[in-house]
């Protein structure tokens, strides 16, 4: 329990005082998690639209996929992206191995299928003729599409919220594309883990206080948005 | 008046199963159609093909002589018509915003989309409902709502389908009196699917009855109640005396018809022999009481048994063995007094008989 304790104390410690290498962590794994979660949700948003409102051969079969790319463990698209991205991988020419390019890239495959899921559930729950409302009521394709995602909204927080707490919180991929190192692609998770493997404990602990800390902070801020759209009616 | 909508030859599929089958159907200059028909009978296939909300497999449509392209192609087409579904769908904002949503997504300027959005609140009686949220208004003003989206962008043909039956019966007749009010004094070419056979009668000009996926017929209201043209449509709009008959005799425009013993007289020209259907409506058959026997009571005159009697609101429905089976309806005051089992008179005035060839 001492440890735990002590874990606490140094994280509001290390809060309190801005220390600027966790501050440094915090502010990565902010960016790369953010940016792979808005590039999945662009990803995901239009592709599950498409889904969900498409008819064509082998749909089934794509929907199968998304449906268990929502499950996709973290140390396989480690392993996948590191092949794809090594120096004599078919992407090895980008040279981004060992980069937060390479852990942007991992996540947003982490968070893709997740948001793609969440938003061809989303759409699919909306009644049956709206999408034939829209279009009677003059719509454009694209009108369509926004508008039909407008009345999703609140489902599609979820997406958000889904998606980026995967990524914010998995680090397999991250160790693996990113390599973890210090000042340069060393992220909440991979810190927690480097820490623990030394035995710095209270360090690891705090590390990972504060990344619950901001999961919690997002995700309050987007299910206050959620909840107010919903009184909003 | 000039057709404003045409569909021929239209064929719609569902897998190997053809759901839709309509040869022809023209839509005049501001007729109010209504398409009636049983659940699966192809109505709301045929109103979402009209509105080219789905493409058939075969066939076409056409738009003042234009051929409509359904789905996202057909833009130009559908910003010149509006549809009201069952289910209000509204969208999640507030009713004023709603009303405005297809002015909108057509780039009309602000002022222009107030104006129009103000009228249609106030003739659909719901102005004071502009700044609610959508989702948190009744049924019925939901379904208000819906209707003045559709005519806010001033269509040429407003579709809607079963508008109503999704309403309790105090909205939906309030809604269906300001409906007729619209439809008249804007004089809008509307196409409406329902079950309701009063309320297509009192809305529409024109009734199409479907089965099938087919247009069975396509006449005139007055027409189609009184002059079905096959027992289907007979059936389906309530003429429930459907009585086999042959033609014994047939003079000067005068048919002698022998129905399971008995003689009925019609007006009409056929050849002896030729089967007939002797369509009656059970509103049309007299019942006489006090001793009244068949053979005072005149013309297609009957002594039957009363096998069955069912009370529907404020009238009952009499089920009579006569040779062949008639029923008659009446008023609860008329019915004081019958029982089953009881011997009445029955007359069908010769003038309330329409007549249909068997099918060969």
């Amino acid at each position: 329990m001492d440890l735990l304790w002590e874990g606490i104390r140094k994280a509001i410690i290390l809060i309190v005082t801005g220390d600027p290498e966790v501050m440094g962590i915090l502010w990565l794994s902010l960016k790369v998690s953010g940016t792979a979660t808005l590039i999945s949700l662009v990803i995901g948003i239009t592709g599950g639209t498409a889904l969900a409102l498409g008819r064509f051969a082998g749909r089934n079969f794509v929907v199968g996929m998304v449906n268990t790319g929502m499950g996709l463990p973290p140390v396989v698209v480690g392993i996948f992206v590191t092949i794809f991205i090594w120096r004599n991988g078919p992407l090895g020419f980008l040279g981004i191995l060992y980069t937060p390019k390479a852990m942007i890239l991992a996540q947003a495959i982490i968070a893709t299928p997740i948001v793609m899921g969440i938003t061809l559930a989303a759409i699919q729950a909306l009644p049956k003729n709206l999408h034939l409302q829209i279009l009677a009521l003059g719509a454009t394709r694209v009108q369509t599409v926004l508008l039909l995602v407008r009345e999703a909204r609140l489902s599609l927080l979820a997406a958000v919220m889904a998606g980026f707490g995967g990524v914010i919180s998995e680090v397999g991929a991250s160790i693996m594309v990113g390599g973890n190192i210090k000042g340069y692609s060393r992220v909440l998770t991979t810190a927690a883990v480097m820490e623990t493997s030394r035995g710095n404990f209270d360090m690891a602990i705090a590390l990972g206080i504060i990344l619950m800390l901001l999961a919690y902070v997002i995700n309050l801020v987007l299910t206050r948005v959620q909840q107010s759209e919903r009184r909003g009616g | 008046m000039s057709a404003i909508l045409q569909a021929t030859d239209l064929e719609v599929r569902r897998g190997t199963r053809t759901v839709l089958c309509v040869d022809e159907l023209s839509i005049r200059q501001g007729d109010v159609l209504a398409l009636i028909g049983p659940n699966g009978a192809g109505k709301t296939t045929l109103l979402q093909v009209l509105a080219a909300l789905l493409k058939p497999a075969r066939g076409k449509v056409l738009f003042k002589s234009e051929p409509v392209t359904s789905g996202a192609a057909g833009l130009a087409y559908r910003r010149q018509q509006a549809m009201v579904f069952q289910e209000p769908l509204l969208f999640a904002t507030t009713v004023f915003e709603n009303v405005a949503a297809g002015l909108k997504l057509r780039g009309v300027e602000k002022g222009r989309v107030d104006r129009l959005v103000q009228e249609n609140l106030a003739r659909f009686g719901i102005a004071h409902l502009a700044g609610r949220p959508a989702r948190k208004i009744s049924g019925g003003e939901a379904q208000r709502a819906s209707l003045a989206r559709a005519l806010a962008t001033e269509p040429q043909i407003l579709f809607m389908d079963e508008p109503f039956s999704s309403l309790d019966p105090p909205s939906r007749e309030a809604l269906i009196e300001d409906l007729e009010k619209v439809l008249k004094s804007s004089g809008i070419t509307a196409v409406m699917t329902t079950h309701d056979h009063g309320e297509a009668r009192r809305l529409s000009n024109r009734m199409a009855v479907m089965g099938d996926g087919r247009v069975w017929q396509h006449d005139a209201p007055a027409t189609v109640f009184c002059k079905p043209a096959n027992r289907f449509v007979a059936q389906f709009v309530g003429v429930d005396n459907l009585i086999a008959a042959t033609v014994a005799r047939s003079e000067n425009g005068r048919l002698w018809l022998s129905a399971s013993g008995r003689q009925i007289q019609a007006s009409g020209s056929a050849a002896v022999g030729t089967g007939l259907t002797v369509c009656v409506r059970p509103e049309s058959v007299r019942l006489y009481r006090n001793g009244l026997t068949a053979d005072d009571a005149g013309a297609n005159a009957f002594t039957g048994r009363i096998i069955r009697l069912i009370p529907m609101g404020y009238f009952h429905k009499l089920h009579l063995d006569c040779g062949f089976a008639l029923s008659a309806l009446c008023t609860d005051a008329d019915a004081v007094g019958w029982s089953v089992g009881d011997q009445a008179t029955v007359a069908i005035p010769p003038a309330c008989i329409h007549l249909i060839e068997n099918p060969p």
